[in-house]
């Protein structure tokens, strides 16, 4: 079958900066496919450019096997877009913004206006269909905007950083309702700077820096690359970190990393449960009260630390007042 | 053999990709124009600062400035003044849809309107639709008050359908070149001092106010010909009994039609530009 979208070294520069540097990208149809990288690492560069918003300089992009530079029409009719703002219309009610775009997909009155109501019900917006967007919380447009990018049921859904700004409860309500797209057959291409998203929502992973493709495949396959375990030992008393990072240095096979934000000292083994036994018997001889103690696989922070070199942290103006959602969930992955 | 591939590829896309139709042309632009439209009237401060505005502005020249001007050929200010005022109304009316494509260039609702499957032009030319018909709105408003304030008109019913028409016609092409600011600014606060430096001196650098003859001589070149004297020659000529009654050289049909001259070009060539920047693949 023909891959949704296939991406052969494609470059693009603005100016002196290279913001796409010979990009190689396949997604198949079927599931999420998350482009993972920092600020600046070409995600939105690239979606647009599979949007049909900006040529490339060099390379080749096909949607659904159609190159998006001889025939962006026949492309435009396979994809919705939604970009990193809500783009709905703050004095239109959520019905008629969907409606309007309904209209502009080639629906007709009536299609449109079956299609928007289907939408909202997915989306949990239907109580709120009748009001003026102006009056929508930021989670509520966000979904609105999904729900704009999709009412006209295209095949493949482009979402640029679908999640950003939001709180964990909109976050989460967004996720699930990108899962039950993909079950119902469309395709989903999304970028984002968090781990933990693509992690939850992604069987292909593709992480990007300096626009190029660094390390890609399914969640599992990454971590496998990162390689090690990963013992993780959260005290209960802040003053016993030190302790517990002599511990862990012990056993690891290389330096323990210390997480403030968290109060967790993790560390790469070598093997495993052997390694747990021996963590739980050190810090009960130096006497420490643990919350938590866990062997786990790597999480993707890791695998990005062992492929770049350094840790993946989302850009600052965003996590601002909201809590780092890839800890929330290594904590629910703990034993 | 490349071409072979690719028709296959396409063959294959063909019949495993569902595609949507997309809308026509007028479809297109209308949904889009209503947009915009619906934006206006459902923000009852921009209704209200609009109709505010215009009545200042017409109070003060109609009662502040009015009485030291004489417009000559005995003519009572107001009625040499409303005509003038009505044009450059497209003007000043004419101003926030810049900031406003502006804003639809920077959140975001370009780029999902540009990876839709319509026409590119149509977004723009709804645009341009929902942007004549705010306008009108103003001069409706300025017109009912021009009355109150003792404008008379001295014309038959063909030569106010006309005039009528001829304000509509030089609102709407006008109204592209709004659409090009806003489509080359970077940010709404620039695409509104962009229109503010063209308007001003558009505006009073004109005989819309003032006769021109009043103008400093280095001044009176430039105002005798830019389109705004232009349209309120033409205006004043259909509204007030002729050309000859309001002191103009030439013929009301010689103003009208280079009015009508003027739309063309500048319709012509903002339409262009307006277009070709909102498709572009940047």
């Amino acid at each position: 079958m023909t891959p949704i979208i296939e991406a052969h070294r494609v470059t693009k520069s603005f100016g002196d900066v290279r913001a796409l540097d010979g990009l190689d990208l396949v997604a198949e149809s079927g599931h999420v496919t998350a482009l993972l990288g920092p600020n600046g690492a070409g995600k939105t560069t690239f979606i647009s450019a599979v949007a049909t918003l900006l040529r490339p300089d060099g390379g080749e992009v096909r949607v659904a096997g159609v190159d998006v530079c001889a025939e962006p029409k026949l492309v435009r009719r396979v994809i919705g877009l939604a970009g990193q703002y809500a783009s709905v219309e703050p004095a239109m009610t959520g019905t008629e913004n969907l409606r309007m775009v309904a209209r502009l997909f080639g629906l007709d009155r009536r299609e449109a206006r079956t299609a928007s109501a289907e939408v909202l019900e997915r989306l949990g917006l239907a109580d709120a269909g009748d009001r003026l967007v102006r009056t929508y919380s930021g989670g509520m447009r966000r979904r609105l905007d999904l729900g704009a990018s999709l009412v006209g049921r295209p095949q493949l859904l482009l979402l640029d950083e679908p999640t950003t700004g939001l709180d964990p409860r909109g976050r989460m309500d967004l996720w699930e309702a990108i899962r039950g797209l993909v079950a119902d057959g469309t395709d989903v291409l999304l970028t984002t700077q968090y781990l933990e998203e693509a992690d939850q929502l992604a069987r292909h992973i593709v992480i990007v820096d300096h626009g190029r493709v660094i390390a890609a495949g399914t969640p599992d396959e990454l971590k496998d690359r990162a390689g090690r375990n990963v013992i993780e030992v959260r005290p209960r008393a802040a003053g016993d970190l030190p302790a517990c990072e002599e511990a862990l240095a012990k056993i690891g096979c290389e330096a323990p990393y210390t997480d403030m934000d968290t109060q967790r000292v993790s560390a790469r083994v070598e093997g495993g449960a052997d390694q747990l036994r021996d963590i739980v018997r050190l810090l009960d001889e130096r006497g420490v009260e643990v919350d938590d103690v866990g062997l786990r696989r790597p999480s993707l922070d890791e695998v990005f630390l062992a492929v770049t070199g350094k840790r993946l942290e989302p850009g600052d103006e965003e996590t601002d007042g909201q809590s780092d959602p890839a800890d929330a969930a290594e904590s629910r992955e703990l034993p | 053999m490349t071409t072979t591939t690719t028709t296959t590829a396409e063959a294959t896309a063909e019949a495993t990709v569902a595609r949507v139709p997309g809308a026509g042309f007028v479809p297109a632009a209308l949904q889009s124009a209503k947009r915009t439209i619906l934006q206006f009237f459902r923000t009852p401060q921009l209704l209200l600062l609009g109709t505010i505005q215009g009545a200042l502005f017409l109070f003060m020249f109609r009662y502040i400035f009015g009485g030291a001007i004489n417009p000559g050929h005995g003519l009572e200010y107001v009625d040499f003044l409303v005509p003038g005022f009505l044009v450059t109304g497209i003007l000043w009316l004419g101003m926030p849809a810049a900031s406003g494509v502006s804003e639809d260039a920077t959140t975001g609702v370009h780029d999902r309107l540009r990876s839709l499957p319509i026409p590119r032009s149509s977004p723009m030319f709804g645009r341009s639709i929902a942007d004549t018909v705010l306008t009108l709105w103003g001069l409706f408003v300025a017109g009912v008050l021009a009355f109150i304030v003792g404008f008379r008109l001295n014309a038959n019913v063909a030569e106010v359908l006309l005039a009528l028409a001829l304000l509509v016609a030089a609102a709407y092409c006008f109204t592209w070149v709004f659409i090009s600011i806003g489509l080359v600014s970077k940010s709404a606060q620039a695409a509104n001092g962009m229109s503010t430096l063209l308007v001003v001196p558009l505006a009073f650098i004109s005989a819309a106010y003032v006769p021109a003859n009043s103008l400093p001589g280095w001044l009176q070149p430039v105002a005798d010909n830019q389109p705004f004297t232009i349209f309120s020659n033409a205006m004043r000529s259909l509204t007030l009994g002729g050309a000859d009654k309001v002191g103009l050289g030439h013929s009301t049909a010689y103003w009208v039609f280079l009015s009508l001259v003027w739309c063309a070009g500048i319709f012509l060539v903002f339409s262009t530009i307006a277009v070709r920047r909102f498709s572009k693949r940047r």
